[in-house]
């Protein structure tokens, strides 16, 4: 297999999320798409490491999948409190850190 | 003993301190301190003297020695080659020896000791060194046992004195630092140290003399003492300095005085080093015509005057003369001349000094006069060259005047008053232990033997006859001693018929008089016991007493080191000392005659216009003091007042204002461009730049966490971009 079919799927997840962030309005999705950005990343680390004949790198994709799990529990949780209190979870109405 | 003697002035140094902070909690109020650090250091004194004196037995052999001693015996046999031959071993006079050393002495007789000296650098500027440090040879151990003695008998005496006054702690405090001073002053290794000494023992002199400050000539008396003193201070300190620079910028005593005995110093450094010192040996020891402040010191307690101003501080400057003595010795080329300015200035101090003890009413004036001509006698005798009689007669002067000191404040204790011709008479009957002891040291002060101070001031006679140039001695002087021998032996009569003889003339009721109490009377036994013997300490060579037993204290006390010069010792003469008894004895008859017997013209003062003349003048103290506050002081007060009036109103106020106003117009023009242009401008300017940076920039802050990912991706992609294209 070729290095370029894993960096070529690697760089579509990273754009699909990168999209995901900017332009959805609902917290969960933006959410997964920041899933995706990481696993974009995992895909990556992996990749080379095969490539470089190294195992750094995968164990370097389980840190940040461990990471990626806590901060997805951190995340859904300010969601839900979001969600409580304001009955809503579009990202489009929070600004009241306007400046 | 002798390495570490620092301690002997550190322990009344502390307790000084002790006395000052805790004494009025102490049961004695203080006392118990001061008397428990004077025994201490008067033990440790006589460690010191017993130290000292094994030293001279059984010198130190050492090369060094040797040379030096080869030198000093070589110098000396010039002058006097059978004079050492005299010195030979055996007990000492003050009681503390090694017996049975003379055989091995007789071979040793010319090993000088060198003093022991101990010296730290107490700092260090611009490569000359400043050293603290204690220098300990005969002379030291000497004062040091002098001191340490009158000033523990002065402190239990004072206990009984000064009892209940206000400020008996006070009192006791001061007593632990003049000790202190004192002590670190006989002990001084460089003559900056003296000098400190010097000046403290005149500041507590000072504040003791004005201890009764709340009476007006108490305070004046102190004040006069002190700036009395300050005219002498001068000489000293500039003696000083001329010797720092005229002996190769060094303050250690050894060095000046074996630089001066080497020749390495001009005569003319020397000689003007000796008239300054000269002027402070005036002022301090009271010489003729600074001595003025020494009767008004009376004004202080009678102990203070008894420790201070007879036994101790005032011979201070003859103690000064003997330390620096190889400078005095060339500088007034005393051994080849037959008269210099100390012989003359001791010899005129003692006949003044005498003559005007015979006016006084007051017994404290009396015995302050006879101090002056006592300390004018050991002056003379340094200015004639013999140097262990002048210094013995300070040794035996210090015993017998404290004792007539403290005698007569004993007997002001019973009467309330110093007045002799108003307020005593007969007082033996009532005061037996004093009027006794009073005898002893006047007996001993008018020199009749076998008292203390017919030895001494025998040796002082002997010297002024046999030494100077020639061997012709200094014929001025000698007159001079002659004449005052007579006069205190006169006046001490007078002194001692008005007060223990004739009718009691006091207000005190008969009944109330009584002998003081035991804290009084036994130092005046002692300090009595002292004035009778301590002329055995010296009694004269030339096989008239047993070798071991004559010229102790010159054997002991007078250096051999290179560091003092090769003086020569006059012979013990039977001539001198039958006319010195002579006139001692006339002195007595007339004064007994005088007094006791009424003899003689009785009332000549009131016939006579010429008697009475001299009887004001007398009375007037010469019109010295008239001459000091009226026409110097103010004679110069004056135009000097003028002057700095003038000064004051033209130059300093200009000055003054000159510069108040530039400043205030400074301030102006400083607050006016700098303050508010430059400086507010800044701060004013660097707030508004912060407020408009800050409006524009709230602008990007929305609050929306999508807008900031897409700055954030943004950038991360324009980073890329940039890293992708120079790096790649």
């Amino acid at each position: 297999m070729l290095l370029n079919q894993f960096l070529v799927l690697s760089a579509v997840l990273f754009c699909t999320g990168v999209y995901g962030v900017i332009a959805r309005r609902n917290g969960v999705l933006v959410l997964m798409s920041v899933e995706l950005i990481l696993n974009a990343v995992n895909i990556n680390f992996v990749a080379f490491a095969y490539w470089h004949g190294d195992v750094s790198g995968q164990v370097f994709a389980l840190f940040v999948i461990t990471v990626a799990a806590a901060e997805v529990g951190i995340g859904l949780a300010i969601v839900l409190l979001i969600y409580r209190n304001r009955s809503s979870i579009d990202l489009g109405q929070m600004e009241q850190l306007r400046g | 003993m002798l390495e570490n003697v620092w301690v002997i002035p550190a322990i009344p140094f502390a307790t000084f301190w002790g006395i000052l902070f805790f004494g009025k909690r102490l049961p004695h109020k203080g006392a118990e301190l001061g008397i428990g650090a004077l025994s201490l250091c008067f033990a440790l004194s006589l460690v010191t003297g017993a130290a000292w004196i094994d030293r001279v037995d059984n010198p130190p052999v050492s090369d060094h020695t040797t040379e030096q001693a080869t030198e000093h015996a070589t110098g000396g046999s010039e002058i006097d080659g059978t004079e050492h031959a005299q010195v030979a071993g055996g007990d000492s006079g003050t009681g503390i020896g090694v017996l049975g050393a003379a055989a091995i002495e007789e071979a040793e007789e010319h090993i000088a000791v060198d003093a022991v000296v101990q010296q730290w650098t107490w700092w260090q500027n611009g490569g000359i060194e400043f050293t603290v440090g204690t220098m300990v040879d005969g002379l030291t151990a000497m004062m040091l046992l002098v001191v340490t003695v009158v000033s523990l008998l002065v402190h239990i005496y004072s206990t009984d004195y000064v009892g209940g006054d206000r400020r008996y702690t006070h009192f006791f405090a001061f007593l632990s630092l003049f000790s202190a001073s004192m002590l670190m002053l006989v002990m001084a290794e460089n003559t900056l140290q003296m000098i400190v000494g010097w000046e403290l023992v005149g500041l507590c002199s000072f504040v003791l003399i004005g201890h009764w400050w709340e009476e007006k000539p108490n305070s004046d008396a102190a004040l006069k003492a002190f700036l009395t003193n300050r005219v002498g201070d001068i000489g000293m300190l500039i003696g000083v300095i001329t010797l720092f620079f005229a002996a190769n910028q060094t303050w250690s005593i050894v060095e000046i005085n074996s630089m001066a005995n080497a020749g390495q110093i001009s005569h003319t450094a020397l000689l003007v080093a000796s008239l300054c010192l000269t002027a402070a040996v005036m002022s301090k020891s009271g010489q003729f015509f600074l001595h003025t402040w020494l009767p008004d010191a009376m004004a202080g307690p009678t102990p203070v005057s008894a420790l201070i101003h007879a036994a101790t501080m005032v011979v201070a400057g003859v103690f000064m003369v003997a330390r620096l003595y190889g400078v005095f010795w060339d500088g007034f080329s005393i051994g080849t001349s037959n008269i210099n300015v100390l012989a003359v200035v001791g010899g005129f101090t003692t006949i003044v000094g005498g003559v005007l003890a015979f006016v006084q009413a007051d017994i404290k004036k009396v015995l302050a006069y006879s101090t002056i001509s006592q300390l004018g006698y050991m002056v003379m005798a340094l200015g004639v060259g013999a140097w262990t009689a002048g210094l013995f007669h300070l040794f035996t002067h210090a015993f017998f005047k404290a004792c007539l000191f403290l005698g007569s404040g004993s007997v002001s204790h019973a009467v309330h008053s110093f007045d002799m011709v108003k307020d005593m008479g007969g007082m033996r009957k009532w005061m037996p232990h004093t009027f006794r002891t009073f005898m002893i040291g006047s007996i001993a002060l008018a020199g009749i033997p076998p008292l203390a101070g017919f030895w001494s001031k025998d040796e002082i006679l002997a010297g002024a006859s046999q030494l100077g140039g020639g061997g012709d001695g200094y014929p001025v002087v000698l007159v001079m001693g002659f004449i005052t021998a007579g006069l205190t032996a006169a006046y001490m009569t007078r002194c001692v018929y008005l007060t223990f003889f004739g009718e009691y003339r006091g207000h005190t009721p008969v009944e109330k008089l009584h002998e003081s109490g035991p804290r009084i009377t036994l130092p005046l036994w002692i300090l009595a016991g002292l004035a009778i013997v301590a002329g055995l300490a010296n009694l004269p060579g030339d096989s008239i007493v047993p070798d071991g037993w004559a010229l102790r204290f010159e054997h002991f006390v007078e250096p051999t080191g290179a560091y003092f010069p090769a003086i020569s010792h006059p012979h013990f003469s039977g001539l001198t000392a039958l006319v010195s008894i002579a006139v001692a004895g006339l002195g007595v008859a007339i004064g007994y005659a005088f007094y006791f017997r009424q003899l003689g013209p009785h009332g000549l003062t009131q016939r006579s216009t010429v008697a009475k003349a001299g009887y004001t003048f007398l009375e007037n103290r010469y019109y010295l003091d008239h001459l000091y506050t009226g026409v110097i002081a103010g004679g110069t007060k004056g135009p000097i007042a003028r002057a700095a009036y003038w000064t004051n109103q033209n130059i300093i106020d200009g000055i003054v204002n000159g510069v108040g106003i530039s400043a205030r117009r400074i301030g102006l023009w400083v607050y006016d461009k700098i303050d508010q242009g430059i400086v507010d401008g800044t701060v004013n300017g660097l707030g508004l730049g912060a407020g408009a940076g800050g409006e524009v920039l709230r602008e990007t802050q929305t609050g929306r966490v999508q807008q900031y990912a897409s700055v954030l991706f943004g950038s991360t992609l324009v980073l890329a971009l940039v890293i992708a294209l120079v790096i790649v």
